[in-house]
């Protein structure tokens, strides 16, 4: 049963066409990875489903459990389930990344109509999944990111996917600028969280990321669509041949 | 002939000038006092209200912005005195020694002078400056003389009362002193306080003020404040009211060598304010610091200016200040650095920071070094900018509202500076303000 279904997707960011008419199911409790050279519009796919402003879906739908998002704000989207792991996590220097934490989750539980977490059943919460993920809690009283290192602002990411228990998971280039030890701990945070309610779209440009996270189907984006779905031996394939074939492939058909 | 063209007098300076006038025999003070009056007041005429062309007013046309002159406020009856009962609420609930002046005047039943520990006093300005106060004879006037202020002149020629505050030599004060400044006339009135503060070598002592007023009422309020050699003292002025206040408030400080000295201002209120503060480092070694943060809605308009003079070297000093615009309000922040030629070593910043919530606000900000020393380090910075809407996104991408996003970056934006004020108690008291203002904003 598909969980996301896009379709016929197409989004300018300031004027410029990105994506140009990208298809797209997962079903419930898949992984699905999304491989593409730079400047195919994996970032924008992202983007456009977690709601930033700028990148206007001009056709097409995203459709979660069959109602369309597109029209949702960023904090509706979540609260339905939405949750984007950002390629580059900001730095928000004086909100604690405990109140960031408590007051994201306490405002989703609002919006589902459940009510607000006690001080301690939050705090239990949070020094569980941040110990699994070998997060210090004091540096969670520091300001949201200021000061973390790249790794440890991957890590924050999946504490917060962890914590919000999303339904629809998008990882925007997760791997991006974590060394091995880090991406091992990264990627055993994103396979606890796989479970067959839960769906995945993984944004990646290497293979590495997806022998860790081993995806049910990958998908070859190039200028802003789908140009080839298989199983998990197309990354390999991609990562010995390069994204060249495709480029071509994409440039044909439009 | 006087070469110097002199405009005509406004109504609101001569209806000064008269006040004066009337009121000079009734106002408290010795034959001392009464010269200092006179000088002060003649002063004044010459001078006039502050105005575009006065190169410290320039964002504050005090003479445009206020019309007219109203009569001082006489003395608070029952009912005002029950109204200030709550005044000075602002702070919280800090534990500190209230001492409360009502329309301008020193109000018994609502101060605390019980028990006042070894090495400290605390008197009315009206008392002491009426029995010849040797402290008040010695300083007044004279900490750090603003002779170019029309308003600081206007203050000396009708100040009422205020307090006056002695920390001896080595007294540690265990709890702040609150000085809370209520105008409750149900009629609009003018209003002139004064304060001296005397902290002697070695004394430690945290100062906080709270001001309020009632519709339509004009303060001006001085404080000169002397901080002895290797004294630590925090001061705290926090100002509030409605949108037809003219607030103007002057403090001079003298900080002596090896001190520390963290003043700490917030607005959150009134609809003409200004904030001027001379302060100078007669001592080496000293380390001071100037903040504030301002929330503006409405018309207002609030103006931190300050002229921060490094008369001696080694001295470290730091002016942070926030300001969040909403609707049509106006904000300005003027700040002077002066490093005299001696004064080596002098390590000087200074940082404002503009948060426009508005198209309609503007923020006007006008830093200025004046070095002539050759070995400090000096540096000032502004910036002003709305919300950044890349965080904004990023809170709402986890699910929360965009009130509540804005809402949490605003804080974070003024939390920076309140973070500067030592006292957890009134550091959290005040963000419960910033958290109160937000949500009016929101509704």
């Amino acid at each position: 049963m598909p969980m996301l279904e896009v379709k016929n997707l197409h989004v300018t960011v300031d004027g410029k066409q990105i994506l140009n008419g990208l298809d797209l199911t997962v079903n419930k409790g898949e992984v699905h990875a999304i491989m593409g050279p730079n400047g195919s519009g994996k970032s924008t796919l992202a983007y456009v489903m977690a709601g930033k402003p700028g990148y206007e879906a001009t056709k097409g739908q995203i459709l979660l459990d069959g109602a369309d998002i597109l029209a949702m704000q960023p904090d509706e989207r979540a609260a339905k389930g939405v949750f984007l792991a950002f390629q580059y996590p900001l730095e928000i220097p004086g909100v604690a990344t405990m109140t960031f934490l408590r007051t994201a989750l306490n405002a989703q539980r609002k919006q589902r109509g459940q009510t607000e977490l006690s001080t301690p059943e939050f705090l239990k919460l949070v020094r569980e999944a941040a110990g699994k993920l070998e997060i210090d809690i004091e540096m969670l009283r520091r300001g949201v990111n200021v000061g973390f290192s790249g790794g440890e602002k991957k890590r924050n990411e999946i504490l917060q996917m962890a914590l919000l228990q999303p339904r629809l998971c998008v990882l925007d280039e997760t791997d991006s600028g974590l060394d091995i030890d880090a991406l091992k701990i990264v990627s055993d945070g994103v396979n606890r969280l796989r479970s067959p309610d839960r769906s995945m779209v993984v944004i990646t440009h290497y293979q590495r990321l997806l022998d860790h996270i081993v995806p049910d189907v990958v998908h070859v984006l190039s200028r802003g669509r789908i140009v080839k779905t298989g199983g998990k031996e197309l990354a390999h394939e991609l990562e010995a041949k390069g994204y060249a074939a495709y480029q071509d492939e994409a440039a044909l058909a439009s | 002939m006087n070469a110097e063209l002199r405009s005509v007098k406004t109504s609101a300076e001569q209806a000064f000038t008269q006040a004066y006038q009337a009121a000079k025999g009734k106002l408290p003070g010795d034959r001392k006092v009464v010269a200092l009056r006179e000088a002060a007041a003649a002063r004044f005429d010459a001078l006039g209200l502050p105005h575009r062309r006065v190169e410290e007013w320039k964002y504050t046309d005090l003479r445009a912005l206020m019309r007219e002159a109203l009569p001082i406020a006489g003395p608070p009856d029952a009912a005002g005195l029950a109204r200030a009962k709550n005044a000075g609420r602002l702070a919280g609930d800090i534990d500190a020694r209230r001492i409360v002046f009502v329309d301008g005047r020193f109000a018994a039943e609502l101060s605390d002078l019980a028990d006042l520990s070894a090495g400290l006093s605390i008197r009315p300005m009206a008392q002491a400056l009426a029995g010849g106060d040797p402290l008040v004879a010695d300083r007044l006037g004279k900490v750090v003389p603003a002779d170019r202020e029309g308003v600081v002149a206007l203050n000396t020629a009708l100040m009422g009362d205020g307090a006056v505050i002695h920390v001896a030599k080595g007294a540690t004060l265990e709890r702040p002193i609150h000085l809370v400044f209520a105008a409750t006339g149900q009629t609009p009135a003018s209003v002139f306080t004064r304060s001296l503060v005397v902290i002697e070598q070695g004394a430690r002592a945290m100062l906080v003020e709270s001001h309020e007023a009632g519709a339509g009422h004009q303060v001006n309020t001085a404080l000169e404040l002397v901080v002895g050699e290797g004294a630590h003292v925090d001061h705290i002025k926090i100002t509030s009211g409605p949108d037809d206040l003219v607030h103007v408030s002057s403090m001079m400080a003298s900080i002596g060598a090896n001190a520390r000295f963290n003043d700490f201002a917030f607005n959150i209120g009134g609809g003409v304010v200004r904030n001027q503060t001379f302060v100078r480092f007669d001592g080496e070694g000293t380390l001071a610091g100037l903040r504030g943060a301002s929330l503006l809605n409405g018309k207002q308009h609030v103006d931190s200016s300050m002229l921060v003079d490094h008369k001696a070297g080694g001295c470290q000093s730091r002016e942070v200040f926030a300001t969040v615009l909403d609707d049509e309000s106006r904000g300005v922040f003027q700040g002077k650095i002066v490093v005299r030629q001696h004064a080596q070593k002098t390590d000087a910043r200074m940082m404002t920071r503009a948060l426009l919530l508005s198209d309609e606000a503007e923020a006007d900000n006008k830093p200025e070094l004046e070095i002539f020393a050759d070995d400090v380090q000096c540096g000032h910075g502004a910036t002003s900018g709305a919300l950044d809407e890349g965080l904004k996104f990023y809170l709402m991408a986890r699910g929360i509202p965009e009130t509540e996003a804005e809402a949490l970056l605003v804080q974070a934006f003024v939390g920076e500076a309140i973070e500067g004020i030592e006292h957890a108690g009134l550091r959290d008291a005040l963000m419960e303000q910033v958290v109160g203002w937000l949500r009016s904003r929101g509704s």
